[in-house]
């Protein structure tokens, strides 16, 4: 029998949606599902019930002083342990930040090799450790079929590749691992945290408006501002507006900035070169604003409009306003 | 106090990735090349942390002969020493990347003493394993936390506050030295180089260490390009006489409340 072995992440004491993901990718393999949780900020039965729902039957709870908060060690080497004591055969993450980096801090201490981000997992991948995975490059914008030989096969799943789906499961069974963690991780747990803003995220927010090079300074993102506080959304920007200095870093979409999924994007003067539109490329819907109907963000659209953004934006904002009288 | 800063080399493309016809490699006849986005960062924390606390830094990359382009473009920005862990160019698994480096930092640090800091960028552009720099860091028993977008050392009291970027706002860590780290861009806004720093990067002299390849679990079969989706794309109209038509989709799709 093949044992598959999820990582759970949690943010502070809930349990994220990527590790719905990942069962969710589990599932195509034949195999019991594991599902490890670190530490006990997360209420055990109802992560319990969440991850059974999408078809895991077995909750593990690793519990250890030093698992109180999030510590790239101290998950990675609690980790190990439980590769060590489980033997699972594959070991799976979505593929966030803290995903990747668990996976490789386990990966390292057991000496065992990591694909990062493949975008499905084949059924071969829980009976052969001589497999053939596909995996992004380039934050998505090229495939790459990777060999994997090892007899723990620790992967994980692209963010967003595939998407949460619930079989409506019985809870999953629930006991306690106790990790026999050294001290020394203690170093690298997190102490604190500094929290820019209330409300929606840049990845949460239903709607996000971007502007690239064809905005053409800081004061002129004003009615993308407008427009994201009337409708409850976020502004976003290429990688030239922040080099320019026309906006922080953090409102960057992209390969080095922050991937996006929301409802819609409104993409305005946007050329759509492979380090935006891989951040970008994740939304359900685009509408893109432009100019120059030959450009890459257009043509991937969903919806186009052509024309200057500086005269179609502030007409959208007068249409919202007058429809809602 | 000393700095090593990790880069790759890798392909500036633009629109479109092509692929060699064997399939094993990003065609770059008709491109350029640089250091990953979060590289160039990395290297510029370390410049600036040598012009704050003296010291100095070095630039360190695995790659062909070609990559000294990368170690000579950091040596113009202000590092002062390179080292070019040199391959045949072919493509390395992450194990076989982190196996070589550590041996090269273990000759560097007995040579010269422990670097304090390691700085990686967070994943490379091209390939993105998310894990030489922890790899590296297990291997030489340091801490490495990834995701950086702040770093302040105190170099006399050994430690440095970090800020890791999450969703809405940071998480902080006190870590103890020496320690590595994996940076992102947003770290800071790396400087252009001068014209001196270019004609004196010429002269710096690049220590060369033959790289011995020892494979990890990980290999390429090959490249591919994503299945081309097929064009949906509606246009809703021209100009600001559009607007309506903007709306409209924003209520079908439930945005406007």
């Amino acid at each position: 029998m093949t044992d598959i072995l999820v990582v759970a992440e949690s943010d502070a004491d809930v349990l994220s949606s990527a590790t719905l993901e990942a069962i969710t990718a589990a599932r195509s393999l034949e195999g019991t599902i594991h599902v490890l949780l670190f530490g006990s900020s997360v209420d055990a039965d109802e992560a319990a019930a969440r991850v059974g729902a999408f078809g895991a039957e077995e909750l593990h709870v690793a519990e250890h002083e030093l698992l109180g908060d999030y510590g790239p060690e101290a998950w990675g080497q609690a980790l190990a342990l439980a590769i060590d004591d489980m033997e699972p055969d594959v070991v799976v993450a979505c593929g966030t930040s803290k995903g990747n980096e668990v996976l490789a801090q386990a990966a390292a201490r057991l000496d065992l090799p990591f694909v990062a981000n493949c975008i499905d997992l084949p059924g071969e991948l829980a009976d052969s450790d001589d497999v053939v995975l596909t995996r992004v490059q380039w934050g998505g914008s090229l495939l790459e079929e990777a060999s994997l030989s090892a007899e723990t096969r620790i992967v994980s799943i692209s963010h967003h590749a595939v998407e949460a789906e619930s079989i409506d499961g019985p809870a999953a069974t629930t006991d306690t691992f106790v990790p026999e963690l050294h001290d020394t991780v203690a170093r690298s747990l997190c102490v604190g945290r500094e929290m820019a803003e209330a409300g929606v995220t840049l990845s949460t927010a239903p709607i996000v408006f971007g502007g690239g090079r064809g905005v053409g300074s800081a004061d002129a993102f004003a009615p993308l501002e407008e427009l994201a506080s009337l409708m409850g959304g976020r502004v976003g920007c290429s990688r030239a507006v922040t080099n320019n200095g026309w906006r922080p870093h953090r409102d960057q979409v992209g390969q080095t900035g922050t991937r996006i999924a929301p409802e819609l994007y409104v993409a305005s003067g946007i050329s759509g070169a492979i380090q935006h539109w891989v951040g970008a490329m994740a939304s359900k819907k685009i509408l893109a604003i432009n100019t120059d109907p030959e450009a890459n963000m257009v043509v991937k659209s969903d919806y186009f409009v052509q024309g200057d953004l500086h005269k179609v934006l502030p007409a959208v904002i007068d249409e919202i306003k007058s429809r809602r009288g | 106090m000393r700095i090593l800063v990790c880069v790759k080399r890798v392909p500036a493309p633009g629109a479109k990735i092509n692929i060699t016809a064997d399939g094993q490699d990003v065609d770059t006849a008709h491109l350029g090349f640089a250091m990953s986005p979060h590289e160039e960062c990395a290297v510029e924390e370390a410049v600036q942390l040598v012009e704050r606390f003296d010291g100095e830094a070095t630039v360190l990359t695995l790659g062909p002969p070609e990559a000294e382009e990368q170690l000579r473009y950091a040596s113009s920005l202000g590092v002062q020493n390179a080292v070019l862990l040199s391959t045949d160019g072919s493509a390395w698994d992450p194990q076989g990347t982190a196996r070589a480096i550590v041996s090269a930092v273990q000759s560097l640090e007995a040579e010269d003493g422990p670097f304090d800091l390691i700085l990686f960028g967070n994943e490379s552009a091209d390939s993105g394993g998310y894990q030489v720099g922890v790899r590296v860091a297990h291997a030489l028993g340091r801490p490495i936390v990834n995701a950086i977008k702040g770093i302040e050392p105190d170099f006399d009291a050994g430690t440095t506050r970090v800020k890791r970027e999450i969703d809405g706002g940071f998480e902080i860590y006190d870590l103890p030295l020496p320690a590595v780290l994996g940076v992102k861009e947003g770290l800071n806004l790396p400087r252009y180089p001068t014209m001196k720093g270019r004609l004196a990067s010429k002269k710096v002299g690049v220590k060369v260490i033959e790289a011995a390849a020892d494979a990890g679990g990980q290999g390429r079969v090959r490249l591919r390009q994503p299945p081309a989706q097929a064009s949906t794309m509606v246009k809703l109209g021209d100009g600001p006489e559009a607007a309506p038509a903007i709306v409209d989709l924003f209520e079908e799709l439930g945005l406007l409340k």
